[in-house]
């Protein structure tokens, strides 16, 4: 499969360029300087697309690569793929999902805990050296409180079993009722918010849940609730965020994603009772290992005209 | 009870402070300037002492308390107290088990993910604004990591069943094997540490458990292991353990309590590889007013002529 060109769209992880550069004709997007030019020159001998979460396959790029066969996505969410156009012209496309799924739900819990628990700010006042000079302050308890989760998918479910192990009642938003859950459905995100401690994004991105936490949600979330994200940055109404926890409406946050990454609101650095991570919710070595062999399987499965591993179109 | 002389050791909570001086006569042994002469004067009149685990009641303050019958300690390790003493002199003894387990084993999960997945190193990464320039490297996946657990009792066994959510096996080490659990059983502590991945220090504090973790056990854990303390200082080899850390033979440490509080060794201060907090295992708001609604209900029950809650002598 040397001959076969292979366009990555940024750089996502060492192991899979090099496996990509061993077993492809491999093109990195971003070391190109000349787009326009390159794909001028190069488009007919490019059929495969790997991108990611930051970048992926829009439209544009799409229409410019008339040999493209597939889209092989290091990411589970696909909202940097045009779908659509993937689909009417017969280009497949796969993601990466089931191998996160435990990462991005063992790191929610892990927000709750050191939204609630104050860990990051208790780790800087520890090395500060003021423990010295009196007792860090009285934090949230965690176990029982309710958890409300928006997508109860793979990972809005695996985030539940967890959750569940400490004692907190689930609750869950999602398009329709899950036959098979025992969690308590409500079919209004302002209800579930209403009714739970801390509301936690799970959903994948779409245009319906793009802005699904807006003021009202937050509002009925209320100044001793906790948001947790860790879908995408947009599905959250950030400016609304932002004023809501300078203002104190809101109790709390943790966030992995944002809406414009790798910016995040400067408004936040100061405040105690967010803990903001660089959107690493599956970032660990295991994990994008696991990630990177299912992007080489689906490639591989293709050319062979084997059946894809994990197809999405 | 407004006549009955209640000393409490040092400030612990504000809220026990309050009820104390409404249902009792409380004296504040920090008050005083003198404490030799304070004690003196004012001890016969004193018929409970209220301690934690900065300052309990060893046998010198019990030697000169000739009236002393209830030690009631806001806390549930009881290693400042002198139970010998207390036991030769009739002195009943209570602590405050059950309510702070669930608040200390989600701090020891809350340790386990914030230091396998840099969860405070990755948010001041973000708050310095180094996003923009650089990629967070990848860290460890925490589901499905074994845990070795050091002592099975109310902790232990809360810690257990959160692990076991994320689909960690769970093994442990005791004076002897538990007949009601499921978990693997190792009788030696190097045997355990040797065969986990993550080693949670969760035992009572006694001579035995004294440095239960010391270089043999650390280097059986090894640089790939981390070390989880929930317990007590003293329970760990501290020269030992940060010179360990220091040189790379283990890999992480999220450490609660440490063998000289407030002090810490101040070389683990530069370590990206450790969370450290400042002995807030059961520090909040809920735990703490339920820990003191425990030490006020003992020393009622007691003065009331009622069995105690929680005896422990």
């Amino acid at each position: 499969m040397e001959s076969i060109g292979v366009l990555m769209m940024c750089p996502m992880n060492s192991y899979l360029e090099q496996e990509l550069d061993k077993r492809f004709k491999l093109f990195r997007y971003w070391n190109i300087p000349q787009t326009q030019q390159f794909l001028k020159e190069n488009s007919n001998s490019i059929r495969a697309v790997v991108g990611n979460s930051m970048a992926g396959a829009d439209a544009q790029l799409i229409e410019s690569l008339p040999k493209l066969e597939i889209v092989s996505s290091f990411s589970v969410g696909l909202d940097k793929i045009d779908l659509n156009k993937c689909k009417e012209k017969g280009i497949r496309v796969t993601n990466t999902p089931d191998v996160l799924t435990e990462d991005v739900a063992d790191l929610a819990i892990g927000l709750m805990l050191a939204v609630l628990r104050r860990l990051c700010e208790c780790d800087r006042y520890v090395r500060k050296g003021l423990w010295k000079t009196g007792d860090f302050k009285l934090t949230t308890k965690f176990t029982g409180k309710s958890v409300g989760i928006i997508g109860l998918g793979r990972i809005g479910t695996a985030i539940a079993k967890r959750a569940e192990a400490f004692d907190c009642p689930i609750s869950y938003y999602s398009r329709s009722e899950k036959a098979d859950t025992n969690y308590k459905y409500y079919p209004s995100v302002i209800d579930l918010a209403s009714n739970c401690q801390i509301l936690v994004v799970a959903c994948s991105l779409t245009p319906e849940t793009r802005h699904i936490i807006n003021r009202e949600v937050i509002d009925a979330l209320g100044p001793k609730g906790v948001l947790i994200n860790i879908g995408r940055g947009p599905h959250v109404d950030e400016a609304e965020l932002v004023s809501a926890l300078v203002e104190g409406r809101l109790g709390g946050a943790g966030l992995d994603v944002f809406e414009n990454e790798p910016e995040a609101p400067e408004e936040l650095f100061g405040l105690d009772n967010v803990v903001l991570l660089p959107h690493v919710g599956s970032g660990t070595i295991e994990t994008r290992t696991a990630m990177a062999d299912l992007v080489l399987g689906n490639l591989e499965a293709h050319f062979l005209n084997k059946p894809l591993l994990t197809p999405v179109v | 009870m407004e006549n009955k002389g209640v000393l409490m050791t040092c400030p612990m909570s504000s809220y026990l402070e309050e009820q104390l001086q409404k249902r009792f006569r409380l004296l504040k042994l920090w008050d005083s300037q003198m404490k030799a002469d304070f004690l003196k004067q004012n001890s016969h009149l004193i018929s409970a002492v209220v301690g934690n685990t900065v300052l309990g009641a060893d046998s010198e303050l019990i030697d000169s308390l000739p009236n002393l019958e209830i030690v009631s300690s806001y806390s549930v390790g009881l290693d400042k107290i002198d139970l010998v003493k207390c036991k030769e002199r009739g002195i009943r003894v209570t602590n405050t088990p059950d309510v702070l387990t669930d608040d200390v084993a989600d701090l020891a999960i809350g340790l386990a993910l914030a230091t396998l997945r840099k969860i405070s190193v990755a948010d001041g990464f973000l708050r310095n604004g180094l996003w923009k320039n650089s990629d967070f490297g990848l860290t460890t996946k925490f589901s499905g990591k074994s845990v070795g657990i050091i002592g099975l009792g109310r902790i232990g066994s809360a810690i257990a069943k959160r692990a076991k959510a994320f689909g960690c096996p769970i093994g442990y080490h005791s004076r002897s094997r538990k007949p009601n659990a499921n978990y693997k059983y190792y009788s030696s502590v190097i045997d355990l540490a040797a065969n986990c991945q993550i080693l949670v220090v969760a035992c009572a504090l006694t001579d035995e458990t004294r440095h239960i973790v010391n270089r043999e056990v650390i280097d059986a854990l090894g640089p790939k292991g981390i070390l989880i303390n929930i317990g007590r200082g003293p329970h760990v080899d501290e020269p030992e353990l940060v010179s360990a850390l220091v040189e790379g033979r283990l890999g992480g440490a999220g450490l609660d309590v440490y063998e000289n509080e407030p002090e810490i060794p101040e070389k683990l201060f530069q370590l990206q590889n450790v969370v450290l907090l400042s002995h807030v295992g059961s520090d909040t708001v809920e735990t703490c007013k339920a820990m003191a609604d425990l030490v006020l209900a003992n020393l009622e029950a007691h003065f009331l002529g009622k069995p105690l809650l929680t005896p422990v002598v």
